[in-house]
């Protein structure tokens, strides 16, 4: 069975290169490449009617609009590197729903990039990469 | 906009400049009309000496009807419920789409209002500690109704052109008497729920709101705002006109997160002040059981404390009028079951949980400091009954109770536009229409005293709950055989927990 190596990408610069990283790496190991974009989105938020009554329609938009803009280049950027690669997006909780797509993919390792945000922004918000890091299955290359 | 602004300052200002007449041949032209429509829709028959009306009679019977047609569904749902709200038995694929907790959430904080805090004080005043008794069974009586409604809101809803959907009353009525062919008396019906909707949540659901958050405002900060109505009327219609209209939809976001932690910040607090009047809690307690059965001191006697004690629990948690319905119509779900059964746990928070809560610390406070609230009724009892143990704690209970309003206004606001487009059509224009009148009257509902147009907007919001619940009755089948597949296939594993499949 060949290895599996999940991507997480969003279209930033930071996971430009956890893509490349991944790239170089999938070569040298003959792995089939998850590019997994996550959508933020709790189950348990508040919203007004109005909102809920056209939430079907945004959500659809909003899969559509991440399959278009974040994960279509990043398909085009590892076939042209002739490496095979599959493409997920969903709606959850960040590091959960990545932990979640790696676990059905039976991938064996988690490419991240880094945000590089300040110190107090990581200090209220947390980052994915450092929360992924501890909370994941399998290794995780955090790439600067 | 600015200049949709400018004309609604015109027609705020309008009532200001004209103050003395315009309040005054409003009030004289719709006064026989609202006594006419009161009288017929609040009807009242004496029993034994107490006045029940009989819409109240109708509501009551109805949720005992539903309770027993669906085998207690409001005791055995509830743990169901809670797996539901959880998200158990949502698919992981669904993410990202309306969940079962969020449409509830909206639901609720649509009939979590002012009347948690102030109608039950007066209901405990006019009843006694007996009517608290029938308020939390009727509670739990209306479970049923609204598990009934719920079902079919979810079950009839329209998905429109545009990948909205549309739920509520008018549309279960229309489709629902349509399959059982009787299309003629469904559209009928739907098209009586849908003006009944859109005028009530201009008075109920709007300036009753606005009015009651004025008059609280004025109260706490010592009757600064006083002959200031126009300028806080202006100020919260321009916020809700924002909302609505602007589509800034970030300051109902931020209303729709704070109104939760209020409630849960409120019964905190009273929880604190029932605890503080501990010694005479189990004196309170009695008193509620004592006089839900002699009605000691209560106009009509045990029926007397029994009415009101229903009337109340009607009031505040909607179940029969078929309002909730519209919001709960949103969740993503392929059994309308499942709405149903989350919905048993509105009235269960709204009336068995918020409105106990007040009674009780209206109740412990009666009996630890007889005469604690002076001369103060509704909402100010319930102030004075918070600050005898803690002093500072009207000016949040205010803000709460103005966020509170707000937060029933936008949900209503929506109540009525789908009446509005059920009627008129999902036009642009028309929705915008619509959505000044109400803008104009949250402004209207500080400016004036309008007794009779608010008269008129409470007995049509109960005239509905007779389309309604006749409603409910002729499609009570459809929600039993609905109910009893659902059952059975979970009872057979064929519906799973996808939580549990997953660890397993």
């Amino acid at each position: 069975m060949s290895r599996v190596f999940v991507v997480a990408v969003d279209g930033s610069s930071g996971s430009e290169r956890a893509l490349q990283a991944a790239i170089e790496l999938s070569k040298m190991t003959d792995a089939k490449l998850v590019l997994a974009h996550v959508i933020e989105w709790s189950p348990f938020t508040f919203h007004t009617p109005d909102e809920l009554a056209v939430r079907h329609k945004r959500r659809e938009e909003e899969l559509d609009r991440a399959r278009e803009v974040v994960l279509g280049p990043s398909k085009s950027v590892t076939e042209e590197a002739g490496i095979t690669s599959d493409t997920v997006v969903r709606h959850g909780h960040p590091t959960e729903t990545l932990i979640e797509i790696a676990e059905e993919a039976s991938a064996s390792h988690i490419f991240i990039g880094r945000k590089g945000q300040s110190k107090i922004r990581t200090l209220f918000f947390g980052s994915v990469a450092s929360s992924l890091v501890q909370t994941s299955p399998v290794p995780i290359t955090v790439v600067p | 906009m600015p200049r949709l602004l400018c004309l609604l300052s015109v027609l705020v200002l309008m009532p200001q400049l004209a103050w003395a007449g315009l309040d005054e041949t409003i009030n004289a032209a719709t006064a026989p009309i609202a006594s006419a429509i009161s009288a017929v829709v609040f009807f009242k028959i004496t029993v034994f000496g107490a006045q029940l009306p009989l819409v109240v009679l109708w509501l009551v019977i109805g949720a005992v009807f539903f309770t027993l047609r669906m085998g207690f569904v409001n005791i055995w749902g509830f743990k169901h419920a809670i797996e539901l709200v959880r998200g158990d038995y949502s698919n992981p694929n669904d993410a990202g789409e309306v969940t079962h907790f969020q449409a509830l959430a909206t639901a609720v904080s649509g009939t979590v209002g002012i009347g948690n805090i102030g109608g039950v004080a007066v209901a405990v005043t006019v009843g006694g500690p007996g009517a608290t008794f029938w308020l939390i069974a009727a509670g739990f009586l209306g479970m049923s109704t609204k598990f009934v409604e719920c079902t079919l809101g979810v079950k009839y809803r329209n998905e429109n052109s545009d990948g909205s959907v549309s739920g509520g009353p008018m549309y279960y009525l229309r489709r629902g008497f349509a399959d059982r062919n009787m299309p003629g008396f469904g559209k009928f019906l739907g098209t009586f729920y849908a003006i009944g909707i859109f005028i009530g949540a201009l008075g109920i659901g709007n300036m009753f709101q606005s009015n009651q958050a004025y008059v609280q405002l004025n109260t706490v900060t010592g009757g600064m705002f006083d002959d200031l109505g126009w300028l806080v009327g202006l100020v919260m219609a321009a916020v809700v006109f924002s909302v609505i209209i602007g589509g800034i939809k970030s300051i109902a976001a931020v209303t729709e997160k704070v109104v939760p932690f209020m409630a849960i910040f409120y019964c905190f607090f009273a929880l604190i002040v029932i605890f503080m009047n501990g010694a005479a809690l189990p004196e309170a307690i009695s008193n509620i059981f004592t006089g839900a059965f002699t009605g000691e001191g209560v106009a009509g006697g045990a029926l007397g404390a029994l009415i009101i004690g229903f009337q109340r629990a009607v009031f505040s948690n909607e179940a029969g009028i078929g309002s909730a319905s519209i919001a709960h119509s949103a969740v993503k779900t392929n059994e309308p079951v499942t709405e149903g059964v989350v919905s048993l746990l509105e009235p269960f928070i709204d009336t068995i949980v918020i409105c106990t809560i007040t009674a009780l610390v209206i109740g412990t406070s009666a009996v630890a400091n007889p005469g604690f609230a002076g001369d103060a009724t509704g909402i100010a009892m319930t102030s004075a009954a918070f600050e005898t143990q803690i002093s500072w704690f009207p000016i949040p209970l205010a803000f709460a109770g103005m966020l509170f309003a707000f937060s029933t206004m936008i949900s209503w606001s929506y109540y009525g536009l789908k009446g509005w487009t059920y009627l008129f059509g999902e036009a642009q224009l028309g929705q915008t229409i619509y959505k000044l009148i109400f803008c104009a009257f949250v402004a209207l509902g500080c400016v004036v005293q309008l007794g009779p147009i608010l008269d008129i907007s409470d007995a049509l919001v109960f005239l509905i709950c007779v389309p309604n619940i006749l409603g409910l009755y002729v499609l009570t089948p459809v929600v039993k055989r609905e109910l009893d597949s659902y059952m059975s296939r979970i009872r057979t594993g064929e519906i799973k927990k996808f939580k549990t499949s997953k660890a397993s």
